[in-house]
Order: structure tokens, then C-alpha cells, then sequence
């Protein structure tokens, strides 16, 4: 849908520029977007989606004169090994200048290698596993990590005096990062954890294993889901077992509540602490734009969520990076933009690249769900500013 | 019950008795009669490589997958074993490759052939379980295997690289000298090679008193028993080459993306493989190399189009083949040359 | 205390169970009556928990009068599916099948997608089944007893009408000698489309009422599959009571191996299964 619409304002545009007496010579710039529409994160990737489409509607007059952009957009169907060929395709057979997007960290380090030997810089919108940008020089990531989200909420909760902790996380490599980024961010801060499951990622039922949680009676868990469903489904054996009255405290990362799904989660949530880098309810200028700019586009039919805020940002770096270089541009000199890249003016706050890992540099929210007017919202009560990637910071580079 | 014709045709070549080089061309021709349309799809890959130069990655995936599909063929179309479960040997091959390439090991051809001995060894293991069983129960048994190789590779995370794939392998360029690059260029050889020699092989097995006899333990098993056939045994056999099949073109995958996941040992894998089979037709050889390229082109055409909805298309177009085009694309070719001959 | 878990895990293990009959008996009974393997039966299931929560969601249909609502209008559009799509493909190739129902599976997902978004359905419970249900002897999930007491219930009727009806007369004779009772007159055509209704109708309950458990996303039908198959395998085919002991066993299994060792999960139920397959390859209660 997204696609007739760009085709259009690009139409307009080359047309404008046609037509204008100081003609310039047509610059296309081409970005490859590799997505999951379809599997398993489908729903996260069109969140992120609909993020990168928004910005670049919004801001396409933006662009400088006779500079066109082509998003060539391909799904990677949740697959490493696919998005590697589109990858591979996007950079061998279509020359794009630019590669972005992707939902699912094993697809990003499957693409990593390919852009050290293709030379064309990758901007990554979502991927969270810590050690992807090592993985290539030309990868960058806009969006976040889980030991950056992991590793405070840990502090956190060792500092609301909590002694014991319990995780319970999906056995996966981005479980397995939240698990020891809250470990090690609550033993830093001199609690003890008691007790760490697993549990296997396609599961839609979690009854059991928040039955565990009970039975060791932790002063606090630490419930690890990917984002989506799975919030919903963990939320609710949270709530029927009666883990919070039982006293036991709750904590996880924006993963847990995200904000989509807070309306189905409902009631259950309040009270609840996560961290993470963005919730909708934040009341900074940008996010107001952000959200009317959403609400104009999308109306009720979607919430923006971080996914779509993380991919904004994505494309908000790009076009920065077009706009300073005019459209034109090689491999090194939009790494070198992009390594000492600000966005002040984020739907998050002050975000930045750290030149040294190519990763993300953002302040980093802790956040409690209230009910305001009749909604759920997650407000930042506690703002860690300017957070770099703790793993990195534990375990340089060789 | 008149000779086979394989022996029938070795008879003939004997006494043809050749006296010259082409004489014998002919006769190992007839012996093992190629016919000319059996050249087709090689031409046709070749073709591709110079009409599509962009496109060399996609076909090579089609060349990989082609293979996995005979390997499927072999023991569904032949021996007659329906199985949800190929995707345990195709991993099976691609960790193996994967796992060699990784840590130190880079060499292609010996990676194939230790992926080709550890799919082989599994499938003869679960096989001596699970081939005494028939119809669901033993559907369920072949996909209940993949699905616990699946779970092994997943918790021993720290091995095959779990959800996130595995890393760092680096495959040594082929003969020393073939590096496999972006462009494709050599994987797509490889693959090709690859193929085609492995299909030689299915060919003469199926072709061979061996895969007579798989075709009659399909057809009417409890006959089989009566003359003596040794029935177990040889669905085993089938089963342990039909891996072996499988393992090489995980490897061929594995190698030649330079990634391996999870999802090579998936039930996806195992049923889309399946689908694309039927799709050009079982137990005719020819079925995977209709089926693959059309199931794998339609998708990637497809997906560009629609990013979201190309599953509806694909679907559809399954619905359709089962309604219109019973036996898959081969068995409409035949319907419609029944029908030519009719009108003549 | 541990028995309070213990019995909480159990119960829920039972709950699930309920789900998975509902959903898979169905399938056990066409697959035995007309030898149609049909990997699309996850799409009534589907479809009925779809048709449930848009009712709830959209309309304010209280929650049994959606659940009716979503079994009748599935079984009543599953007839026109059977009998243009399916019914070419009796006896025949089992491939052939395996085409056809992957597809739908496929067309149904996406269209899934297409008019309700990615994102799964949400359950919004009324409030008096959120929450925990004192039993006297312990607390156990009070949507955990809805399901277990109205699974029960309705496994009832289905045995009785079974056991005791004409229509169930005329099912057990179709499933165990399929000639036989079209010699004796019973009209198999008519008698397919009605048993694939009553299965699908069933589905759409299980689908619907287990929505909480096994959660409406349009991958439902490919990702519950594999369960779907291991009941029905294990049970056997054709029967009404093997899926529920099979169920039982699943279900609890699931729920305790969860609970006990929550790394292995899925494992364990793997072997299980290929345990009781090696063990009785015509399932637990399937005709020799």
C-alpha cells in the first residue's frame, strides 16, 4: 500500500524537478529492507515497518532537490538462510547503496559477513544480539540490546531491596542475554539469584513454569518473553496462578509489557517495572509528533510500539546522511557519518552512535504501568541517560 | 513373467557386441537408456547461468534443494515411505559441513562426504527403529525424529550456535582455487556438479533390480513377503541412501551460504520439501526437477511482489494443481500426451 | 504446599487436554472414516477461535453465545469445503491430500492475516473468570475448571450420542467396514459431510474455548499441528475415545514435564510419543 504511495510522491517529485529550471541530475538512492513479513515476528516486523514507512513519508519533501529514494523491500520469511540470498541479491544484482531493517539477530549475523565483502553499510533497526556489529565494519545499529536494557533493571531491582531473584526466560540467544544482563545487574548490586529456567520458544502455555517461579517464593522474577504474544500468554499464568499476591514481585524488560499489547494484558500489569527505550505514553515534544504523525497515518487500526519508533529512527539516520552528502555518497563516507550520527530529536529522547562498537548510545527508561484515564500506559518514573552496551563494555574486542 | 527390462537391454548390449567407440557410446546409451528429453534440465540450468547472471544464488539454492527433493523422491516415490521427517538428515549434513567448516576444517568435497556418512549413519539408526511401522504411525515416527534432532540442536546451543545460527564458518575455496564469492559463480557450480552426479546415481539405483523390487515393496508389500523379498532390509537400504542424499545437499546448503540454522531441521523444511515433490510429481525421477523450481521461483517472484501475502498465492496455486492437475505437473504432461495421442 | 502446585500443574495439564480433544476427535474420526489425511484441521480450529473473539471483541457477544455462534457458523462452512474440494480426493492418493490441505493451510493463514492483522486475538475474559478458584483443598485457575467442566460436558453428549444414537450408528459402521455400509444403505456422501461438520464444529469449540491456552494467531494451523497429530496418532484413528485418552496423556505429560524440568519440554513428549507409536503403532485404541 505504502509502495503506491511512494511511487507517487516520488513521481511528484522527479516531476518537480523536471520541470524546474535549475535542473539537477536524478540521484537514486537505493536501500534494500529486509523484514520478516512473514513467520513468526511478522507482527513485530510490520510494527517496524509501518515506523520506517511513516518517516519517510513525513519527511521525503525533506530530501534534497532531484535526489530520489528506492526502497526495495524483501522478506526474509524469519529465515537466516534466506535473508542471506536476499541479501547477497540486494548487493550483488541490484546495487543498493544501503542495506536496513531486519526483525530476528540470526538473520543480521547471517547478512554481517556479507556486507564486509560486499562494502555497503547495514543499517540495523531491531536485530538486539550484542555481537553483531563485530561481526562486519559496515554494520550499524539504531535499535537496542538486551544488555542495555538487562543490566539496569537488574541494578534496579537489587536496589529496591529486593535479596532474591528467580529468571525464568525462553532458551534462546536473546533469552539467554536478558537472563545474564539481569544477573549480572543484580548481583552487581548484591542480590542473589535463587533459581533460572529455561523454557522452550514455542510454547504457548506458561503455567508450569510460572509454578516454579511461586515455589521458590523469590522477592523478585525475572519473566523473559520475546515481544508479542508470548507477553500476553505469560502475563495471564502470571494472573492465574496469582504469582503477585503471593508476593513476589515482577520485573523484565520492555518485552514483557510492550505496548501493543498492554490492552490485552490489561489489568494484570499495573504496578509492573521494566525497562526499555521507549513507551508510547512518554511526553516529550518528539513523541507527540511522532504519535500524531501515527495517528494521522494509521488512525486506530495499529499502536506504535518500540519496534516502530526504532525503525523511525533508522530511517531518520539515513535521510541524514542523504541530506548531508546530497544522495551521493560511498561505503566509507556514510560509515563515518553514520559512526559519530546524533538524533536529539528522537520519539525516545537523545540517541547516538558510539563510534568505537557502531552500536546504539540511548537513554535507557525504567518504567511503571499505571492506569491513566481509563488506559494502561508505561510511564517512565527513572531516566538512565546516554547508556552504552554494557557487554560491550565487559568484553572488548580482541 | 518376462525378464526385466534393464537385464533385457544388458543382454542386448552384450550381443550387440560394440566394435568401435561410438558403437559403444550407443550401446551404454541403450543399456542405460538416456533419452534425449533427459538432457533438458541440465541445458536448461546452463541457460539460466547466462540468462540470469543476477540470479546465480537463488539458483544454486534451487540446484541444493532439487537434490533434497530426489533424496525424497527416492524414498517416498519409490520406497514409498511418506515421511515428515527428510529435514532431520538435511540438517543433519548441513551442521556437520558446517560444524567442520567452522572449526578449521574448510575443505567443500571432504565436508560433503562427512555430512554425507553422518546423515547416512542416522538415517540407518532411526530407520532400524522406526521403518517396522507404516502409514500415520510411522509418518508420525519420522517427524518426531526430526523434531528431537531439532530440540538436541537447540539446547546444545553453544555447538551449532542455537537460534542465532552458526557462525564464523569459512569455506576454503574449491579445488584450492575456485574461491565461492558473492556473485555466486561457484557455488553454482558446484552445485551443479553435484547434482548431477548424485542424480546419476538415483538413476542407476532406480533404474536396477534394487529399485524394482522398492517399487513392488510400495505397490503390494504382502506380495513382496511371499516371494521372499527382503523387505525391511531393503527399505532400509533405501532409507540410508535417500539420507545420504539428504545429508549432501544440507552440506551443498550449509557450504555455499556459509550459514547454518535451526530451521534446516525444521518440520517447514521437511513439508515444504514435500510439497514442491508433489507439485511436480512422485516416484518419476523427473518430479523434483519440475516441482523445485517452480515452487522456489513462484516464491521469490511471488514475495517481491506481496512481501506479506505471497503464502495466499502459493496456496492457491496447491489448491489448483490438486483440483485441475492430479499427479502434479508431470502427470498433466502425461494426461495431455494421452490426449494428443487420443486425437491422432 | 507442593501438593497445592502439584495438583495446580495437574489440573492445568487437564484443562489443556480438554482443548486438545475437542480439537483433535474430529480429525481422529475423518481420518478413520474417509482415510483423508487432512493437515488443515488446525483451520477450523482456527477459524472458530477467530469467529469467537471477533464476536466478543467487536460485538459484545457474551462469551458462550460467540463460542456457539463460532461452532456453528465453522461446521456450517466446512460443508460446501468438503464437498468441492475434499471429495475428489477420497481413496486417493494421500500426497494428493497433503497438496490440498497444505494449501488451504496456507491460503487460511494468510487470509487470517489479511482481515485481522498479525498480532493474535485477545481474550478478554469476563471478570469472573480471571484468577484463581478456591477447591477446598487448593487454588487452581478458575478458566482451568470452566474448561475442564464444559470439556466434560460435552465429551458426555458426544459419547452418549455416539454410543446411542442412529447418526453414531451410522459413523461406527462407516469407520469399520466403509463397503459394508453402503451396502447396507447408509448414504456415506451425505454421512462424510455431516461427520466432517461435527468435527469441524468441534474444532471450532476447541479452538475457541481454548484460546488463552493455544493462543489465535494465523500460524495456529501449522504451528499446532504436530500436537494435533501426535493425539490422534497415539489414540488412533476412527475412534472418539483413544484422542481423549491420548489427550489426557499429552496434556498432563506437557504440563508436568513443564513443571518438573522446564529445559526439555517438547522432548520429552517426542519420546513419549515415539514410545507409545513403537509400542502400539495403531495407537492406544486403534483397530488392529
Amino acid at each position: 500500500m505504502s509502495r503506491a504511495l511512494f511511487g507517487s510522491a516520488v513521481a511528484l517529485v522527479a516531476a518537480a524537478v523536471a520541470l524546474s529550471p535549475a535542473t539537477v541530475m536524478a540521484q537514486t538512492v537505493k536501500i534494500g529492507v529486509i523484514n520478516s513479513y512473514s513467520g513468526f515476528v511478522a507482527q513485530a516486523a510490520d510494527e517496524m515497518q509501518k515506523g520506517m514507512d511513516l518517516y519517510v513519508k513525513e519527511h521525503e519533501k525533506d530530501l534534497p532537490a532531484g535526489v530520489k529514494l528506492d526502497l526495495i523491500k524483501r522478506d526474509d520469511t524469519s529465515k537466516p538462510d534466506v535473508g542471506k540470498r536476499l541479501a547477497q541479491e540486494l548487493i550483488a544484482r541490484d546495487h543498493v547503496n544501503l542495506l536496513a531493517g531486519v526483525i530476528l539477530s540470526p538473520v543480521a549475523a547471517a547478512v554481517a559477513p556479507l556486507t564486509a565483502e560486499g562494502r555497503v553499510p547495514f543499517v540495523i533497526t531491531n536485530a538486539a544480539g550484542v555481537a553483531i556489529p563485530r561481526l562486519s565494519p559496515y554494520v550499524v545499529r539504531v535499535s537496542f540490546t538486551l544488555w542495555q536494557e538487562g543490566y539496569p533493571i537488574g541494578k534496579w531491582a537489587a536496589q529496591q531491596g529486593w535479596k532474591t531473584a528467580y529468571t525464568s526466560v525462553t532458551d534462546f540467544i536473546a533469552g539467554h542475554d536478558a537472563e545474564a544482563a539481569f544477573t549480572k545487574g543484580f548481583t552487581d548490586g548484591g542480590g542473589k539469584i535463587i533459581g533460572a529456567d529455561r523454557f522452550p520458544p514455542a510454547n504457548p502455555d506458561f503455567t508450569p513454569f510460572i509454578q516454579r517461579v511461586k515455589d521458590a517464593k523469590p522477592d523478585v522474577a525475572f519473566l523473559w518473553v520475546p515481544a508479542q504474544e508470548q507477553a500476553v500468554a505469560i502475563m495471564k499464568a502470571v494472573k492465574d496462578l496469582g504469582l503477585r499476591e503471593a508476593g513476589i514481585n515482577i520485573t523484565s524488560t520492555q518485552d514483557l509489557l510492550p505496548d501493543e499489547q498492554l490492552p490485552i494484558i490489561g489489568d494484570a500489569a499495573i504496578g509492573l517495572v521494566t525497562s526499555g527505550n521507549y513507551s508510547v505514553d512518554a511526553k516529550r515534544p518528539a513523541n507527540t509528533a511522532f504519535l500524531a504523525a501515527w495517528k494521522r497515518a494509521y488512525g486506530d487500526k495499529a499502536i506504535a510500539d518500540f519496534f516502530s519508533v526504532d525503525g523511525w529512527d533508522g530511517m531518520a539516520m539515513i535521510f541524514d546522511l542523504i541530506k548531508a552528502t546530497k544522495g551521493d555518497f560511498t561505503t566509507d563516507q556514510a560509515m563515518a557519518f553514520f559512526k559519530t550520527w546524533k538524533g536529539p530529536n528522537s520519539p525516545r529522547g537523545p540517541i547516538a552512535i558510539d563510534p568505537a562498537t557502531r552500536d546504539i548510545v540511548q537513554n535507557i527508561y525504567i518504567r511503571k504501568v499505571e492506569k491513566i484515564d481509563g488506559k494502561l500506559a508505561d510511564v517512565e518514573i527513572q531516566t538512565i541517560p546516554m547508556v552504552k552496551d554494557p557487554w560491550k563494555e565487559l568484553n572488548p574486542a580482541k | 513373467m518376462a525378464a526385466p527390462r534393464s537385464v533385457r537391454a544388458r543382454v542386448a548390449g552384450i550381443a550387440a557386441a560394440p566394435d568401435s567407440g561410438a558403437a559403444a557410446v550407443e550401446a551404454f546409451a541403450r543399456r542405460h537408456r538416456f533419452r534425449p528429453y533427459e538432457a533438458l534440465p541440465w541445458l536448461a540450468a546452463l541457460a539460466a547461468y547466462f540468462l540470469f547472471p543476477g540470479y546465480l544464488p537463488l539458483a544454486s539454492q534451487i540446484l541444493a534443494t532439487i537434490l533434497f527433493a530426489l533424496s525424497a523422491d527416492l524414498v517416498l516415490g519409490y520406497a514409498g515411505i511418506v515421511t515428515l521427517g527428510q529435514a532431520a538428515f538435511f540438517g543433519a549434513g548441513a551442521y556437520t559441513a558446517g560444524l567442520l567448516a567452522a572449526h578449521g576444517w574448510g575443505e567443500p568435497i571432504t565436508g560433503l562426504l562427512a555430512a554425507a556418512v553422518t546423515a547416512a549413519a542416522i538415517g540407518f539408526l532411526s530407520g532400524l527403529v522406526i521403518l517396522r511401522s507404516t502409514g500415520l504411525s510411522l509418518l508420525m515416527q519420522t517427524l518426531v525424529v526430526a523434531a528431537m534432532l531439532g530440540e538436541a540442536a537447540n539446547k546444545a546451543s553453544a555447538i551449532t550456535g542455537g537460534d542465532d545460527g552458526l557462525q564464523g564458518m569459512q569455506v576454503w575455496p574449491l579445488f584450492g582455487h575456485f574461491e565461492f564469492g558473492l556473485y555466486g559463480r561457484t557455488a553454482f557450480f558446484y552445485c551443479f556438479a553435484v547434482l548431477f552426479l548424485c542424480w546419476l546415481a538415483v538413476r542407476r539405483i532406480v533404474h536396477s533390480g534394487f529399485g524394482r523390487s522398492l517399487t513392488g515393496i510400495r505397490e503390494n508389500v504382502g506380495r513382496m513377503h511371499a516371494i521372499g523379498a527382503p523387505v525391511m532390509r531393503r527399505r532400509l537400504v533405501a532409507y540410508t541412501i535417500s539420507a545420504a542424499l539428504a545429508g549432501i545437499s544440507g552440506a551443498l546448503v550449509a557450504q555455499t551460504t556459509g550459514f547454518v540454522g535451526l530451521d534446516s531441521l525444521g518440520l517447514e523444511r521437511s513439508g515444504t520439501v514435500l510439497i514442491m515433490l508433489i507439485i511436480g510429481g512422485v516416484g518419476r525421477l523427473y518430479g523434483a526437477f519440475i516441482g523445485v523450481p517452480l515452487y522456489m521461483v513462484a516464491q521469490d517472484r511471488f514475495s517481491s511482489i506481496e512481501p506479506v501475502y505471497w503464502y495466499f498465492w502459493i496456496g492457491l496455486l496447491m489448491v489448483l494443481l490438486v483440483t485441475f492437475a492430479r499427479g502434479g505437473v508431470l502427470g498433466l504432461v502425461d494426461r495431455l500426451r494421452i490426449w494428443g495421442g487420443k486425437r491422432r | 504446599m507442593a501438593f497445592s502446585a502439584g495438583l495446580s500443574v495437574v489440573f492445568h495439564g487437564v484443562a489443556f487436554a480438554m482443548v486438545l480433544y475437542l480439537i483433535s476427535v474430529g480429525l481422529s474420526v475423518t481420518m478413520g472414516m474417509m482415510g483423508f489425511v487432512n493437515l488443515a484441521h488446525g483451520v477450523f480450529a482456527m477459524a472458530g477461535g477467530y469467529v469467537m473473539t471477533s464476536l466478543m471483541n467487536r460485538y459484545g457477544v457474551p462469551l458462550p453465545l460467540a463460542l456457539g455462534a463460532a461452532a456453528a457458523a465453522v461446521a456450517l462452512a466446512s460443508l460446501p469445503i468438503e464437498r468441492l474440494l475434499y471429495r475428489w480426493l477420497y481413496g486417493g492418493d494421500e500426497l494428493d491430500q497433503v497438496l490440498l490441505t497444505m494449501g488451504l493451510v496456507f491460503m487460511s493463514g494468510a487470509t487470517a492475516q489479511y482481515l485481522c492483522g498479525a498480532l493474535q486475538q485477545p481474550l478478554r475474559l469476563p471478570p469472573g473468570l480471571n484468577g484463581g478458584l478456591h477447591l477446598g483443598f487448593g487454588e487452581v485457575p478458575a478458566y482451568d475448571a470452566l474448561l475442564i467442566a464444559s470439556g466434560a460436558a460435552l465429551v458426555t453428549v458426544l459419547w452418549l450420542g455416539i454410543e446411542r444414537s442412529r447418526f453414531g450408528a451410522k459413523i461406527r459402521a462407516a469407520v469399520d467396514n466403509l463397503r459394508m455400509a453402503q451396502s447396507v444403505g447408509i448414504d456415506t456422501s451425505r454421512l462424510f459431510g455431516l461427520t466432517f461438520a461435527l468435527g469441524s464444529g468441534l474444532a471450532a469449540l476447541g479452538g475457541g474455548l481454548g484460546a488463552s491456552l493455544i493462543t489465535i494467531t494465523p500460524g495456529y494451523a501449522l504451528d499446532n499441528l504436530v500436537y494435533f497429530l501426535i493425539v490422534v496418532a497415539i489414540g488412533g484413528l476412527g475412534n472418539i475415545r483413544g484422542p481423549f485418552l491420548a489427550a489426557l496423556l499429552v496434556g498432563v505429560a506437557d504440563s508436568t514435564c513443564k513443571y518438573l524440568v522446564p529445559q526439555f519440554g517438547a522432548f520429552l513428549i517426542y519420546a513419549m510419543t515415539m514410545a507409545i507409536l513403537l509400542w502400539r503403532p495403531r495407537g492406544l485404541f486403534g483397530r488392529a
